[in-house]
C-alpha cells in the first residue's frame, strides 16, 4: 500500500480519508479472476504453519526444546480449555484437529495485519471468513445430524419440558438462530473486527502524514495521531489474538451444542 | 455537508449491543471474583451470550455497507 494509494498526495483539496477501496490489491490479473494480495497471503500462511508445526515435532523430546514447547502450549490451549472443557471429556478428540487448524490459521492470517512485510489481516476480505464459517456450519450441522437423526436433530433444538403452545414459536426462534444467525456472525465478527481495525490504522497513519506536511501547527497534531497509531498497532495485536480464540471458541460451542445429549 | 447517513445507523445498531456486552462481562467478572473454581463453567455462557448480543451490531455494520447511497 504506497501513500498514493491511500489517497493523500498532500495536494491542495484537503485530505481524503481511506475506505473500503485500499483493501482491493490485485497483483497478477485484473478483474474477478484476478490473484490478490490476501490470497497469496493465505497460501504463505498455510505454508508457514505446515513447515512450523513439521519443524518442532519432528524430532520430539521429552524434555521440550523452544520450537516444541511454543507448538506444545498452542496445542494445550485449544485442547484442553477450548475442546475438552466446551465439548465435552466424552468426545472431544475427533474436533481438535479442525479446532487446532481453525485457530492457528486465522491468528497468522490476522497477525499479518501487523507484521511489517505483510501488513495485510487476509480476513479482511469477506470472502476467507465466510469460508471459514461455512465450514463450520456444515459440521456442526452433519454431526448433530448423525448423533440424533435427521428428524431428532430438528426436535433436539427445542429444549424439553416447554409448554406446548410455546413449542412453535421457540423451534423458529432456534431455527433462525441455527440456520442463519450463527453462521453470518461468526463469518461477519471477523471479518467485521480485522476491517475496522485495518481501516483505522490507514486512518491514523495517512492523516498523520497529511498533517505533517501542512503548515502551521498541524505537524505536532501529526505526531500525536503517529503515537496514536502506535497504540493502536498494540491494540489491533490483541484483538486479532482474540477473535481467533473466539472463532474457535464459538466453533467448539456450536458443535458442542450439535453432539449434546440433551439439549 | 456529504457523507453517508449509514455510519449513524451503525452507530446507533452499537449502542445496545455495547451496553449488552458490558453487563454480561460484568455479571462474568463478578461470578469469577466470587467462585475462582467456576471459571470454567462461566467462561463459554460468557462467550455465548457475547456472541449473540453482539449479533445486532454486527449486523448494522454489514447493512450499513449494504445499503450504501
Amino acid at each position: 500500500m504506497s501513500i498514493a494509494a491511500l489517497g493523500m498526495e498532500g495536494g491542495g483539496d484537503g485530505f481524503v480519508a481511506p475506505d473500503a477501496s485500499i483493501f482491493w490489491e490485485p497483483v497478477i490479473g485484473s478483474g474477478a479472476t484476478a490473484i490478490t494480495r490476501p490470497v497469496i497471503l493465505l497460501v504463505i500462511s498455510a505454508a508457514l504453519v505446515a513447515w512450523f508445526l513439521l519443524a518442532t515435532t519432528k524430532r520430539r523430546a521429552l524434555v521440550p526444546g523452544k520450537g516444541q514447547m511454543m507448538t506444545e502450549s498452542v496445542y494445550g490451549l485449544v485442547r484442553n480449555s477450548i475442546a475438552k472443557d466446551i465439548i465435552g471429556s466424552h468426545d472431544f478428540m475427533r474436533f481438535v484437529p479442525l479446532l487446532f487448524t481453525m485457530f492457528l490459521l486465522i491468528l497468522v492470517n490476522n497477525l499479518f495485519g501487523v507484521i511489517p512485510p505483510f501488513n495485510y489481516p487476509t480476513m479482511s476480505r469477506i470472502g476467507f471468513p465466510v469460508a471459514l464459517a461455512l465450514t463450520v456450519w456444515v459440521i456442526f450441522h452433519i454431526v448433530g445430524m448423525k448423533k440424533h437423526g435427521f428428524i431428532g436433530y430438528w426436535k433436539s433444538l427445542v429444549p424439553s419440558g416447554l409448554p406446548k403452545p410455546m413449542i412453535p414459536a421457540i423451534f423458529v426462534l432456534e431455527l433462525i438462530t441455527d440456520l442463519f444467525t450463527r453462521p453470518v456472525t461468526l463469518g461477519l465478527r471477523l471479518f467485521g473486527n480485522m476491517f475496522a481495525g485495518h481501516i483505522l490504522m490507514a486512518l491514523f497513519i495517512s492523516g498523520g502524514w497529511y498533517m505533517l506536511q501542512a503548515g502551521g501547527i498541524l505537524p505536532v497534531a501529526g505526531v500525536v495521531t503517529w503515537a496514536f497509531a502506535i497504540i493502536m498497532t498494540l491494540f489491533e495485536l490483541l484483538v486479532e489474538f482474540l477473535q481467533a480464540y473466539v472463532f474457535t471458541l464459538l466453533s467448539a460451542l456450536y458443535i458442542a451444542g450439535a453432539v449434546a445429549d440433551s439439549h | 455537508m456529504t457523507g453517508n447517513i449509514a455510519i449513524l445507523g451503525y452507530g446507533l445498531s452499537a449502542i445496545g449491543p455495547g451496553i449488552g456486552v458490558g453487563l454480561i462481562f460484568a455479571a462474568y467478572i463478578n461470578g469469577v471474583a466470587r467462585q475462582p473454581e467456576a471459571r470454567g463453567m462461566l467462561q463459554p455462557i460468557a462467550f455465548l451470550g457475547m456472541a449473540i448480543t453482539e449479533a445486532l451490531a454486527i449486523f448494522g455494520i454489514a447493512l450499513a455497507f449494504v445499503f450504501k447511497v
